[in-house]
């Protein structure tokens, strides 16, 4: 498995890391791409901004560990996460996972697997600019449950 | 031992990492935290509901009643919102 991991303040291009995951290779039959957006809103009400604190040095751990975990519950070929932080726009992108696979069931399922535990357990924290002050976002419990599915799925194939 | 915090904790104690020498008596980050909330104003105010602040040891991801003998770096910050 081909892993690329990286934390920026730039933008990226997701076509260019798509591409790069298949390219040459003739083993790749599935490539999934997940882009997370900066939305305009947040509960409700428009945002100037979002700016993203991370703990550099265990953002790109955690990551890593959580990379290695897909590639052992999936046949991956190749998987990329890229993570930006600092001051981030409406409209902007804000996070890149993409999988490759021979097949569609792995690429979908490590896709979605690495975005629930992004979510919940790599440590960054968003911060809310709007017109009229600036709050920090809190964590949902809708992320603590997706990312608790695939432990509890991993006790059910286990039974 | 090396102290970091992010997020509002980092905001409520007021600077985001510091060196101290934690007592010997101080045996888990449960009591780290303890021990920090008696250290001043501001601490108390970031440890004032312990069980929404998450901690990592090394860099990793701990739980509350992890010891942290050995430990060179201790962060502390809320729930995260990354991804």
């Amino acid at each position: 498995m081909i892993t690329t991991i990286r934390l920026q303040r730039e933008p990226f291009d997701a076509a260019a890391e798509s591409a790069r995951l298949s390219k040459g290779r003739s083993d790749v039959g599935a490539v999934v791409t997940f882009t997370g957006i900066c939305r305009g809103d947040e509960a409700g009400a428009p945002i100037a901004a979002l700016t993203l604190e991370h703990y550099p040095g265990m953002a790109e751990a955690e990551i890593e560990r959580h990379v290695a975990e897909a590639g052992q519950r999936w046949p991956l070929l190749g998987a990329t996460v890229i993570h930006r932080y600092g001051r981030i726009g409406p409209g902007e992108d804000i996070v890149l996972v993409v999988t490759a696979s021979s097949h569609r069931q792995a690429a979908f399922a490590a896709a979605e697997f690495l975005m629930d535990y992004l979510k919940t357990r790599a440590p960054f924290w968003k911060q809310v600019e709007r017109a009229d002050g600036t709050n920090w976002v809190e964590a949902k419990g809708s992320d603590d449950a997706a990312a608790d599915r695939w432990t509890r799925r991993d006790r059910e194939a286990a039974e | 031992m090396k102290l970091r915090y992010f997020a509002w904790v980092r905001e409520r104690v007021g600077k985001p990492e510091e060196d101290l020498d934690v007592p010997a008596d101080v045996k888990t980050i449960a009591e780290l935290m303890g021990w920090l909330a008696g250290r001043g104003e501001e601490y108390a105010y970031a440890f004032d509901n312990p069980k929404v602040i998450r901690a990592a040891v090394d860099r990793t991801h701990v739980k509350p009643e992890t010891t942290i003998a050995g430990a060179r770096e201790i962060a502390f910050f809320p729930p995260m919102t990354g991804g």
